[in-house]
């Protein structure tokens, strides 16, 4: 299971975030993950709950938005939902396919709450 | 502990959130590896040297195609390895008592190898020796068929080994893993007509369904059909990359 530690470099880069914009806490954090990423969103999920221990993390939330697995036949042209054991072209049957979208792993978005002044202390990390 | 930012200083209270500002980021999760990654690959390319990540599930004959590898490589090209396992040191002192340059990475309890490991690992193990360099450095990754596939270690091509002593199906089952690879070795083939369960044309269709044209070569490392097609493919890897940098 590799989530973890794909958990703590987002964790990583939240807090890094976090300390940049000065924030006092984080809210939700918004993936964007897709099938072919070969990460388990439910597993992030889980590790998730012992990854945010620690510095402005501490109550911030998951949210997963699935980006699904859309393929593009070179050869014909056609576009379609895949899965990802089964990623012909839905028109062709060609293998000669582009993967369009579903092999995201990103930080979508991070929502910042109580900002506070430049001057006031860092928590320790 | 404050229960708004979790830091551990006594009586530090925030107060109640006010209205967040969400920042769109849209940053790769893998970040911090990817750059690592990118750093190591710069690093083999300045030394000239090809650089393979060999994965599959444990036990299909990694560190035997390794050993078969140094011998027929013998006196031809200079190779290292990088051996990753979660414990002990055998793999490498296996490679070593064949002669060959090989530095071990327990991970301990990780289920993969990632950029960093390699990047202290390269640091211990330098790829220039006696001023020789290195040809081709193989990083033999953990043996896992799910986790290496998710991080970049800075290699120029990831081969997969399915041995016909597994399912003809794994493509199937681990799909990110078998499409990450630029090669797939369908290994101890010498058993297969032993075996009446692992069919080379639906291992072969079960590779196609995952919409790539991955090249699949068949090795035996010391019997027929040996390893003469993973030599030819690595020859011509090997120039190609010496074309790319030149």
């Amino acid at each position: 299971m590799h989530e973890l530690s794909v958990c703590q470099a987002l964790m990583a880069q939240v807090r890094e975030l976090a300390a940049q914009r000065d924030a006092g806490a984080v809210g939700v954090i918004t993936l964007r993950i897709g099938p072919l990423s070969g990460v388990e969103p439910e597993l992030l999920e889980h590790a998730f709950t012992i990854a945010r221990e620690g510095p402005w993390t501490g109550r911030a939330t998951l949210t997963i938005e699935h980006v699904p697995l859309i393929i593009r036949c070179r050869e014909c042209g056609e576009q379609g939902v895949a899965r990802p054991n089964r990623m012909l072209c839905p028109g062709c049957e060609s293998y000669h396919v582009d993967v369009v979208s579903g092999d995201e792993l990103l930080l979508a978005r991070v929502e910042l709450l109580d900002a506070r002044p430049a001057t006031s202390a860092e928590p320790t990390v | 502990m404050c229960e708004t930012c979790g830091c551990s200083i006594p009586d530090h209270h925030h107060p109640a959130p006010a209205d967040g500002e969400t920042v769109e980021v849209l940053k790769g999760l893998m970040h911090a590896n990817d750059h690592a990654a990118a750093h190591n690959r710069e690093h083999f390319d300045r030394s000239g040297t090809l650089v393979i990540n060999l994965m599959s599930s444990p036990g299909s004959g990694k560190t035997r195609l390794l050993e078969r590898t140094a011998e027929a490589l013998a006196g031809s090209r200079r190779i290292a390895v990088i051996e990753g396992d979660l414990e002990t040191e055998n793999d490498a002192d296996r490679l070593r008592a064949g002669g060959v340059r090989a530095h071990q990475i327990t991970t301990g309890s990780a289920c993969h190898l990632d950029a960093h490991l390699v990047h202290r690992a390269l640091h211990e193990f330098p790829l220039v020796e006696n001023g020789q360099g290195t040809d081709i450095l193989f990083i033999e990754n953990v043996g896992n068929l799910v986790c290496p596939a998710a991080f970049d270690l800075g290699q120029h091509l990831n081969v997969v080994l399915l041995s016909t002593t597994e399912g003809d199906d794994k493509p199937a089952k681990y799909p990110v893993m078998f499409r990450a690879a630029d090669l797939i070795v369908l290994s101890k083939a010498d058993l297969l007509p032993l075996l009446d369960d692992f069919d080379v044309e639906r291992a072969e269709r079960s590779v196609r369904q995952l919409g790539v044209d991955t090249p699949i070569i068949q090795t035996a490392a010391g019997r027929e059909p040996d390893i003469a097609q993973w030599l030819a493919w690595m020859e011509a890897q090997l120039e190609q990359r010496r074309r790319a940098v030149a």
